[in-house]
C-alpha cells in the first residue's frame, strides 16, 4: 500500500476518534454547561448536612446555580461548614435562606436558595446565616414514635 | 518403603519445578523491565521515521476500527435494552441515558476495548514479532546494524498506546448511539430527558477524561505485553503459538487487574 494512502487512512481513523471525543466531551458529558465561567464562592453553616456530597448542584427556583465545592466540620462550633460556589451571573440578598433538600423521595441531597428581601447582595467570602439542615429520617422517625408514645394513654 | 521413596522423590520434583517456576517468572519480569526500558530509549530513533509509527497505527488502529464499533453499538443496545427493563420497575426510565453513558464511559468503553484490542491487534503484533524472530529476521537486521528494537518492536508498540485511546472512546460513543438507538427510537423513552439528565450526570473531568486516562495505560499496558511475548518466543512454531496465547491471557488479565487498581483510585467518594 502506498504511503499516501496508509496516511489517509490513519488520518480518517484519528479523525474519527477524536470526534468521538468530542462527542462524549460535548453531547454526553457537560464540558460546555457545567464550567460556570465566572462564579463567587460563599459559606453557610449547618447543623446537620445529611447526605450532602462535594459537587452537589445548589438551586433556587429548580435552576442550578452552582455546585458545593467543599464540606469540613468545624470544630469549635461543632457545625458543619459547606463551600458554595455560585455563578456570577446570579445574585442573590445578604438574608437568602440555604436549605438541604432532597430530589424526590431517595434522590440525591442538594441545596436550595430562597432569596430574602434584603437590598444589600451577598458578596465574594460572605457567610450564609439563615440555614436550614437536612431532614434526617431516623429522628423523623423518633420524633413521631416519641409524640405517639406521650400522647398514648391518654387516649386509652 | 519403595513406596515412601516414590512419594518423596515426587514432593521433591514437585517442589524442584515450583522454585523452577518461580525463578523462570522473575527472570522474565526483569528481563521485561529491561527491554521497556529499552524500548523507551530506542524510540526516540525509531520517531525519527515516523512512517514506521503511522503504519502501525493503521494496522493495529484503523484495522479494528470495524470490530470496535460494531461491539460497541451491541453492548450500547444490550445496555439500553436490560438498562431500562430494570429502571422502568421504578418508574425511572428517563435515567437510562445516565446509566448508559456512565457505564460506558467509565468502565465498559476503555475496558472491552481494550480485550477486543489486545486480541484483534496485539495477537498479530506477537505473531508478527515472534515470526520474525523464528524466521531470524531480527537476527539478520542486527547484523545490518539496523536495531531490531528500534525499526520493529518500537513503532508496534506506539502505534498500539496512540491508537487504543482513540478506539475506546470511539467504542463508548458508538455504545451511547446504541443505547440511544434502542432506548429513544425502539422502546420511546423521551428523547429530551435522556440527553438532558446524561449531560446532569456526566462530568467531563471526573467521568470521561478518567474513561481516557484508563485506556491510555491499557493501550500501553497491552502493547507492551504484545511486543514482549512477540520478542521473547521461542523460534520454533509451538513457541510462537504459546506466546500468542501468553498475549491474550495476560492482557485480559492485566486490563482487568489494572481496571479495578485505576477504578479505586479514580472514583472515591470525596
Amino acid at each position: 500500500m502506498s504511503r499516501k494512502l496508509l496516511d489517509l487512512w490513519v488520518g480518517v481513523f484519528v479523525a474519527l476518534g477524536l470526534a468521538a471525543l468530542l462527542f462524549l466531551a460535548l453531547k454526553v458529558g457537560n464540558l460546555a454547561a457545567a464550567s460556570f465561567s465566572d462564579t463567587y464562592s460563599v459559606t453557610a453553616k449547618f447543623a446537620n448536612i445529611g447526605g450532602l456530597k462535594v459537587r452537589a448542584p445548589v438551586k433556587s427556583a429548580g435552576v442550578v446555580v452552582g455546585r458545593v465545592s467543599g464540606i469540613h466540620f468545624d470544630s469549635e462550633s461543632y457545625e458543619a461548614v459547606v463551600n458554595l460556589t455560585i455563578d456570577g451571573r446570579y445574585r442573590f440578598p445578604k438574608d437568602t435562606f440555604a436549605l438541604i433538600l432532597t430530589a424526590g423521595l431517595l434522590g440525591e441531597q442538594y441545596i436550595g436558595l430562597d432569596p430574602g428581601g434584603d437590598e444589600a447582595m451577598l458578596k465574594a467570602d460572605d457567610v450564609i446565616a439563615k440555614t436550614q439542615s437536612a431532614v434526617v429520617l431516623e429522628t423523623l422517625i423518633s420524633q413521631f414514635m416519641f409524640n405517639k408514645a406521650a400522647e398514648g394513654p391518654s387516649e386509652k | 518403603m519403595s513406596d515412601r521413596r516414590q512419594g518423596s522423590g515426587k514432593l521433591v520434583t514437585a517442589l524442584t519445578s515450583l522454585g523452577h517456576g518461580v525463578t523462570e517468572a522473575l527472570l522474565r519480569l526483569g528481563f521485561a523491565t529491561r527491554f521497556f526500558l529499552m524500548l523507551l530509549l530506542w524510540s526516540g530513533q525509531s520517531f525519527r521515521r515516523i512512517h514506521l509509527t503511522i503504519r502501525e497505527i493503521y494496522f493495529s488502529g484503523f484495522q479494528s476500527l470495524l470490530i470496535i464499533m460494531v461491539s460497541g453499538l451491541f453492548i450500547g443496545m444490550v445496555l439500553g435494552m436490560q438498562g431500562y427493563e430494570t429502571l422502568q420497575r421504578y418508574g425511572s426510565a428517563e435515567a437510562l441515558g445516565v446509566l448508559v453513558a456512565l457505564s460506558l464511559v467509565r468502565e465498559l468503553g476503555p475496558v472491552v476495548a481494550a480485550l477486543l484490542f489486545a486480541s484483534r491487534a496485539g495477537s498479530s503484533i506477537t505473531a508478527e514479532i515472534g515470526l520474525m524472530k523464528a524466521t531470524e529476521q531480527l537476527t539478520a537486521m542486527d547484523m545490518m546494524a539496523v536495531n531490531p528494537i528500534a525499526r520493529v518492536v518500537a513503532p508496534r508498540f506506539w502505534g498500539g498506546v496512540i491508537s487504543m485511546p482513540l478506539l475506546a472512546a470511539l467504542f463508548s460513543a458508538t455504545g451511547v448511539f446504541g443505547g440511544y438507538l434502542i432506548g429513544v427510537v425502539f422502546i420511546g423513552v423521551d428523547e429530551g430527558a435522556f440527553w438532558s439528565q446524561m449531560q446532569a450526570s456526566v462530568d467531563f473531568r471526573y467521568d470521561v477524561w478518567s474513561g481516557i486516562v484508563k485506556s491510555f495505560v491499557f493501550g500501553i499496558a497491552v502493547s507492551l505485553i504484545a511486543v514482549f511475548e512477540g520478542y521473547d518466543a521461542l523460534p520454533t512454531a509451538e513457541g510462537v503459538s504459546s506466546s500468542i496465547k501468553g498475549t491474550v491471557v495476560k492482557s485480559a488479565l492485566a486490563i482487568l487487574a489494572l481496571d479495578f487498581v485505576l477504578t479505586s483510585f479514580m472514583f472515591r467518594e470525596v
